[in-house]
């Protein structure tokens, strides 16, 4: 899919939202297409490895990703992700509540031919 | 139909809509969850301190605010904030119905989560890569094991107006209502995972309803500010409506609970809770009106054989620290004044070294996100920010102490210098036999 040229990048947060939770030092983002007709794109794109290799310095275990394919979401389980977690991290946000936007702010490629994008 | 509805999602949450919920939801059941990891940790610090305290510091207003309402409406309570000390929490629901003049108003209290003792420096931390106990390094404080179903039932069973608790898995708070009217049996897994998904929908308060979801311009939700607790309408088969009051703000919507519905799970087809392993994995959403969204196709498979203990140590103290800068060049004086810290900080015994870390941040620029993104150089104002933890409540002093000082021998233009030194807890996860946890459940009467 990349380089071709009927792509066109853009941000996950115009086609997608999310929400973080954290669980000790495990940070789990879940993310949801506006649009069913995005969800394959998203889930080609926004691999697990993906994720991993986006942050490194900031994840510093493994990151697995559940699918649930009817309510086209994609769950990130990202482990030693928070500084050891809420108790321990010196970070202003010791939850990562914030973390949902770190994974909006990705690239993703979408058909050049794609209308405006966002909620309906 | 059984209608729950939700007071609080966590330990600080607002109490007029509950107020509301109270007055106009026509509910069987209100439900306040306002008990964390941490939240429960300070507790055990309150308590200590003082043993007439480590509930819930706003029981009292919230029981002020709905309990009248409640009993003249038929709708029981069921809360979670006993947290550290139970039996005064009752107590205290005790004084204000009879504030109130509510005389022979039940309350029952749910005992018995607490295991401190039952623990040693051997046991095991299963989320700290199995360390023992001993081994963490700090004072060991509390220990508390998730109740469940079992120890709920009982004080429901009471006929008790209010049930009061300290640390149950925060699902069978509203699990446990709806599998008492109707019966359901303990070890009907599938119908056990329904009532275990609508109670994880709910428990979060609004963060159902549209808190923790606006988004401007992509997300956007009607009066926010006036934003209503969820309620839940749940058939005798498990399956759920999710809605709110008709002239509350917020908003329910397939993207409200779709957000709720992944917050703080890991594998979906199996969220541990003392009472079943849920499985959220095949859940379907239907819309059902406007507010009004219809989930079905929770499941469940047997209960895990041990109960989730969070284990409680003293952290000493979070000393934070911090100035700003503004206007042209604010961030190279930013950056400058971290660098001035860095060195004056170092020459100091008990800051920076590898027990106690400090770190420092700009705020404005990287704080949250950190390396995430590449350099961001510009903001029309910027933050200093310094952080360490440490027992060493002098070494807290100092660094407050060399942020502060900033003003006068720092970069130029730095202002609205704020320090603070905070309590610290630190909590862990271990795992308990079911047997040995004893819950039992007394009952007072106004």
């Amino acid at each position: 899919m990349s380089g071709s040229p009927m792509m066109r990048k853009v941000k996950l947060h115009e086609i997608a939202h999310a929400r973080a939770g954290d669980k000790g030092n495990t940070s789990n983002v879940s993310v949801w297409v506006y649009d069913p007709g995005d969800y394959p794109l998203v889930k080609a794109q926004l691999t697990a490895d993906r994720v991993k290799q986006a942050f490194p310095s900031l994840v510093q275990g493994p990151v697995r990703r559940y699918e649930l394919d009817q309510l086209h979401g994609l769950n990130f389980v990202m482990e030693d992700a928070l500084e050891g977690g809420v108790n321990t991290s010196l970070g202003l946000d010791s939850h990562g509540k914030s973390w949902s936007y770190l994974l909006l702010d990705l690239d993703v490629e979408v058909p050049e031919n794609r209308g405006p994008s966002g909620p309906t | 139909m059984l209608r729950l509805g939700c007071g609080a999602g966590f330990s600080s949450d607002r109490l007029g809509p509950a107020v509301d919920l109270a007055n106009k939801g026509k509910l069987d059941f209100l439900v306040f969850e306002t008990c964390a990891e941490r939240t429960l940790a300070f507790a055990h610090r309150d308590r200590k301190l003082d043993p007439k305290r480590g509930y819930n510091p706003q029981l009292r207003a919230r029981m002020r605010g709905v309990l009248k309402a409640c009993k003249e409406n038929g709708t029981r309570i069921v809360t979670n904030m006993g947290v550290a000390n139970v039996p005064e929490a009752a107590n205290v629901v005790v004084e204000v119905a009879r504030e109130l003049g509510l005389a022979g108003l039940k309350v029952a209290a749910v005992l018995g989560d607490e295991v401190t003792d039952l623990l040693g420096p051997e046991t095991k931390l299963f989320d700290h890569h199995d360390k023992r106990i001993e081994e963490v390094g700090l004072p060991f404080t509390s220990a508390n094991a998730y109740l469940g179903l079992d120890a709920i039932l009982p004080a429901l069973e009471s006929g008790a107006d209010v049930i009061i608790t300290g640390r149950v898995a925060d699902p069978s708070l509203f699990l446990a209502p709806i599998a008492h009217k109707y019966g359901w049996r303990r070890d009907d897994w599938a119908v056990l995972g329904k009532g275990t998904l609508v109670g994880h929908l709910l428990e979060c308060g609004m963060q159902i309803t549209g808190g923790y979801f606006a988004d401007p311009g992509k997300k956007d939700v009607p009066h926010l500010a006036n934003c209503g607790y969820p309620i839940a309408e749940v058939a005798e088969d498990g399956a759920a409506v999710i809605t709110k009051l008709a002239d509350a703000g917020g908003m329910v919507t397939q993207r409200t609970v779709k957000e709720q519905l992944l917050y703080e799970v890991h594998d979906p087809a199996r969220y541990l809770t003392p009472d079943v392993t849920a499985d959220f994995s095949k859940v379907e959403l239907v819309d059902d009106g406007r507010d009004r969204v219809r989930v079905a196709k929770g499941d469940g498979t047997k209960r895990p054989d041990t109960l989730k203990v969070t284990v409680g140590f003293d952290g000493g103290y979070l000393a934070e620290a911090g100035v700003s800068y503004a206007g042209p060049n604010a961030t190279a004086r930013a950056n400058l004044s971290a660098a001035i810290l860095k060195e004056r900080l170092g020459r100091e015994p008990g800051i920076g070294g590898a027990g106690t870390p400090m770190r420092i941040d700009l705020i404005g620029l990287n704080a949250l996100h950190q390396t995430a993104h590449g350099p961001r150089q510009e903001a029309e104002d910027v933050r200093l920010r310094v952080a360490m933890r440490t027992a060493d409540r002098t070494a807290c002093e100092t660094m407050l102490w060399e942020v502060e000082s900033l003003l006068c021998c720092g970069p130029a233009g730095g202002g609205g210098y704020r320090g603070q030194i905070t309590p610290s807890v630190v909590t862990h996860s271990a795992l308990i036999e079911r047997e040995r946890v004893k819950p039992r459940v007394e009952v007072l009467v106004a």
